[in-house]
C-alpha cells in the first residue's frame, strides 16, 4: 500500500505545483488589478473573493463575474488566468490517468494487492510455483476440497487467465520470477498459515531453486517438487525436499505393474486415478513384443520398467548419439511407415509413442494402427489443449505428465491416508488384489471406485463421538450401511484403518469397533460417501442404525416411549 | 550542482523568510502584518510541501511532516482571517489578528524545524 501512495505522489509532484502556481498567479493578479463596485466606486478584490472566482472558472463552472462586474482590466487578466488554470488541470489530470495506465505502476498495484490477499488468508493454504497443466489442475482440485492456494508464474497470461475461470475459493495469483526469492516472500512463505511449497515449473532448474529457498528460508515447510531428469531429482532429495514426483518414472512403474499384476494396476489406477478408464473397458496390455518411439527420458524410464518385467523393446529413435541410445535402435522418426516395417510393427503387439512433440506422437499411432490395427497404444500427450485429437485417435492409454503430476499431488495432499494404503497394499500378493478387485466390483456397476478417507472427530462425525463418549461401541458396518434403509449396505468398501495409535488395519473385519482419532478410508460410488457422512453427523440417524430401531428425535414422543418401554417391562 | 537540492532548500527557506516577515511586528497593529505576505508565505509552504511527496527516506518524512504542520497552522490562519474579514459584523479586531498572527507564529516553528534538518542534513552530508 505504501509504494503505491509513495509512487503516486512522487510522480504528482510537478502536476500539483503547476496547479499551486496557477492558482497563486491567477489569485494575485484579480487582488491587484483594480476593479469598480456597483456604484462606480473603485474596488479591490480581497483575496477570499478572488479564491472563490478562481475557483470555480479554473475548474470551469463559471458563476459569472461576482460579486461585481468586471473592468476591462480585469477581464484581460481573467482571459490569461481562464487558460492557465485549465491547462494546468489538464496537465494534472492527464498526468494522473497516464500514470494509472503505466505498466509499470500496475505491476507495483498488482503486487500490492496480491501481497494483501496473501496476508489476509487466515486458514492453511499451499504456495503453488508454475501454472501449466500440472498446476491449474492443483488449484483447482484443492479449491474444490476448500483448500485455498496462492499462485505465482512467470507468464502473465497465465495469470490473467485464472481471473477467467470459475473457481470456488479466490486463488491470489502474482506474475513473477518464481526463481527470485522475494516473490516466494510475498507469496507468503514466511507466512504462519502457509503449509506448504508446491514447485510444478516444467524446468528441473527453476524447480529446484523454488526447493532450496524455501527448505533455505522456511526450513519447516514440506515441498513437493517435479523433476523430469534423475540429476534433478538426486539434487533436490539431498538437502531434504520431501516429495519428488517424476512423470515418467511413475508411469513407467505403473506402466510394469499392468504385466505382472493387473488387479494390483486396477487398485492403484482407482485409487490415484491418474486416467479415468470405466471398469469394462479395463485390458492388460499383451506381454509380446513392444516397439518404442522416442528414447527421451519417457522412452528410457519405460524401457528400464519393461526390461525389468522381460519384455522386448525395439527402439525407434531421430537422434541416436544424443539419446545415447542402445545399438540396436532403428535410426528414424517412425512417422513414416519405412521406419516402422524395419523395427517390425507387423509382428509387434503394443506401440509406444513417447516423443516430446503432439503432433509426431498422434503420426506414428496413425501410421502404425494402419499398419496393425490390433496394436496396443500408448501415447505420450504434451499439452493440454490437445485433449480432443488425442481422444479420437484411439489411443488405448495416454500419458499427459501435467495431469499426472497434478493428480498426484492433489492425492498427497487431500487424501494422505492414501499413501499408507497403497505402501501397505504394495506388500500384498496378486491373490490379495483380486479379492479386493472382485469385492470393489461387486458393490459398483461400471464406473470406476470414488475414494474418501473420514476421521472420527468431534468435526467430521459428531455423532459417531457423542454416542462412543456415552459409552456405545460404533462398527466399521454401522458406518457402511445405508441411513435410509438400515438393512442394506451402501455401495462401498472399507479399505483401510488407521488408529489413534497408529495401529493399522488393511481392509478391516465389519465388526471392528471404531475410537475416536481412528481414520477410516473408504473406496466405493460417490453417493455412498454423501450417506454415509450423514450417518457420521446426524444422532438420529446412527441410533437407527446401531439399534435398527427408528427411535423417536422429539421430547415428547421421547418421553411417550420411555413410558410405553417402562410399562411393557413391568 | 544538482538543480533539485536548489530548488528544494530554495522553497524552503523561502517558505521560512516570508512567514517571517508576515510574523515580525506588534502582535496585534495590523500595519505590521501584510496580507500579501501570508498569502505568499502559504503558496510556497505548498509548494515545499509538495516538493517533499514521495521521499521514501527518514530525513524526507520528517521534512514533510513538519511541512505539513506549517501548511495547517497558515490554512488555519487565512479560514480565520477570511471568516473574520467577510463573515462576521465586527470584521478585523485586534484579538482576532493576534490569535492568527500567533497561528503564523507557530507555522513559523515548524519551518524552523524544517531549516534545521535541512542544514544538519547537509553538514552530515560528505562527498
Amino acid at each position: 500500500m505504501h509504494n503505491i501512495i509513495y509512487l503516486l505522489l512522487r510522480r504528482m509532484r510537478v502536476p500539483l505545483i503547476v496547479i499551486i502556481l496557477a492558482y497563486a498567479t491567477s489569485i494575485l493578479g484579480l487582488v491587484l488589478i483594480p476593479g469598480m463596485d456597483d456604484q462606480g466606486n473603485p474596488w479591490q478584490m480581497s483575496f477570499f473573493h478572488a479564491f472563490y472566482f478562481v475557483s470555480f472558472m479554473g475548474s470551469t463552472i463559471g458563476f459569472g463575474e461576482i460579486p461585481y462586474p468586471f473592468t476591462d482590466p480585469q477581464r484581460i487578466w481573467t482571459t490569461v488566468a481562464m487558460y492557465m488554470t485549465v491547462i494546468a488541470w489538464l496537465y494534472a489530470i492527464g498526468s494522473l490517468f497516464s500514470l494509472l495506465q503505466d505498466q509499470a505502476f500496475r505491476r507495483v498495484v498488482a503486487y500490492t494487492n496480491f501481497a494483501y490477499a496473501v496476508r489476509r488468508i487466515r486458514e492453511p493454504f499451499y504456495l503453488v510455483c508454475g501454472l501449466g497443466g500440472a498446476g491449474k489442475l492443483v488449484i483447482r482440485e484443492l479449491a474444490e476440497h476448500g483448500i485455498r492456494s496462492v499462485i505465482v508464474d512467470r507468464n502473465e497470461t497465465r495469470i490473467q487467465s485464472l481471473l477467467l475461470e470459475e473457481l470456488p475459493l479466490r486463488i491470489p495469483g502474482l506474475t513473477a520470477d518464481v526463481t527470485d526469492s522475494s516473490a516466494l516472500v510475498a507469496a507468503g512463505l514466511y507466512n504462519r498459515h502457509c503449509a506448504g511449497v508446491i514447485a510444478l515449473t516444467g524446468d528441473d532448474q527453476v524447480n529446484l531453486t523454488i526447493a532450496l529457498t524455501s527448505k533455505l528460508l522456511a526450513p519447516g515447510l514440506p515441498v513437493i517438487c517435479r523433476a523430469e531428469s534423475h540429476d534433478a531429482q538426486a539434487n533436490m532429495a539431498s538437502f531434504g525436499t520431501e516429495t519428488i514426483i517424476n512423470p515418467f518414472d511413475t508411469f513407467a512403474e505403473r506402466f510394469a505393474m499392468m504385466f505382472q499384476s493387473p488387479s494390483m494396476y486396477l487398485v492403484y489406477e482407482w485409487m490415484t486415478s491418474l486416467h479415468e478408464t470405466p471398469l469394462t473397458e479395463f485390458a492388460a496390455p499383451p506381454r509380446g513384443t513392444w516397439i518404442l518411439c522416442g528414447y527421451g527420458r519417457f522412452g528410457k524410464a519405460l524401457q528400464k520398467s519393461l526390461s525389468f518385467k522381460g519384455i522386448q523393446t525395439t527402439i525407434i529413435e531421430a537422434d541416436v548419439v544424443r539419446t545415447n541410445a542402445p545399438e540396436s535402435t532403428i535410426e528414424g522418426r517412425g512417422t513414416e511407415a519405412i521406419t516402422l516395417h524395419e523395427a517390425g510393427i507387423e509382428q509387434a503387439d503394443g506401440l509406444i509413442a513417447g516423443t516430446d512433440d503432439d503432433a509426431n506422437n498422434l503420426s506414428i499411432i496413425m501410421t502404425a494402427l494402419h499398419l496393425n490395427k490390433d496394436l496396443f497404444t500408448v501415447s505420450r500427450q504434451n499439452i493440454s489443449s490437445n485433449d480432443a485429437i488425442f481422444a479420437a485417435a484411439g489411443i488405448d492409454i495416454t500419458m499427459h505428465p501435467g495431469r499426472l503430476i497434478g493428480k498426484r499431488v492433489v492425492d498427497i495432499l487431500t487424501t494422505p491416508l492414501l499413501t499408507d494404503f497403497l505402501r501397505m497394499a504394495n506388500l500384498q500378493n496378486e491373490e490379495w488384489a483380486n479379492v479386493l478387485v472382485s469385492r470393489v466390483v461387486g458393490v459398483l456397476t461400471d464406473q470406476p471406485p470414488e475414494s474418501w478417507a473420514l476421521t472420527i472427530s468431534t468435526k467430521q462425525t459428531p455423532a459417531v463421538t457423542q454416542l462412543l463418549k456415552r459409552g456405545g461401541t460404533v462398527t466399521v458396518q454401522d458406518l457402511l450401511m445405508d441411513p435410509r434403509d438400515t438393512a442394506t449396505p451402501l455401495p462401498c468398501v472399507a479399505l483401510y484403518l488407521k488408529h489413534s495409535d497408529h495401529q493399522e488395519l488393511l481392509l478391516p473385519a465389519d465388526d471392528t469397533p471404531l475410537q475416536v482419532g481412528d481414520q477410516l478410508l473408504i473406496c466405493g460410488h460417490a453417493s455412498a460417501e454423501t450417506h454415509m457422512r450423514w450417518t457420521a453427523r446426524n444422532n438420529h440417524a446412527l441410533r437407527h442404525i446401531c439399534s435398527g430401531y427408528d427411535r423417536p428425535s422429539g421430547s415428547l414422543w421421547r418421553w411417550l416411549s420411555a413410558r410405553r418401554s417402562d410399562r411393557t417391562e413391568t | 550542482m544538482n538543480l533539485e537540492k536548489v530548488f528544494f532548500a530554495f522553497f524552503i527557506v523561502l517558505a521560512l523568510t516570508l512567514n517571517f516577515g508576515f510574523f515580525i511586528g506588534e502582535l496585534d497593529e495590523p500595519n505590521h502584518h501584510n496580507v500579501y505576505e501570508l498569502f505568499a508565505a502559504l503558496v510556497v509552504s505548498l509548494i515545499a510541501t509538495i516538493m517533499k511527496f514521495g521521499d521514501r527516506a527518514h530525513i524526507g518524512a520528517v521534512l514533510l511532516a513538519t511541512s505539513l504542520v506549517a501548511d495547517l497552522q497558515l490554512i488555519a490562519a487565512v479560514v480565520i482571517w477570511t471568516i473574520t474579514a467577510h463573515a462576521t459584523d465586527a470584521g478585523m479586531t485586534p484579538m482576532v489578528l493576534a490569535s492568527i498572527v500567533s497561528l503564523s507564529g507557530g507555522a513559523l516553528l515548524a519551518n524552523i524545524t524544517s531549516v534545521i534538518i535541512l542544514v544538519t542534513e547537509t553538514v552530515m552530508f560528505r562527498r
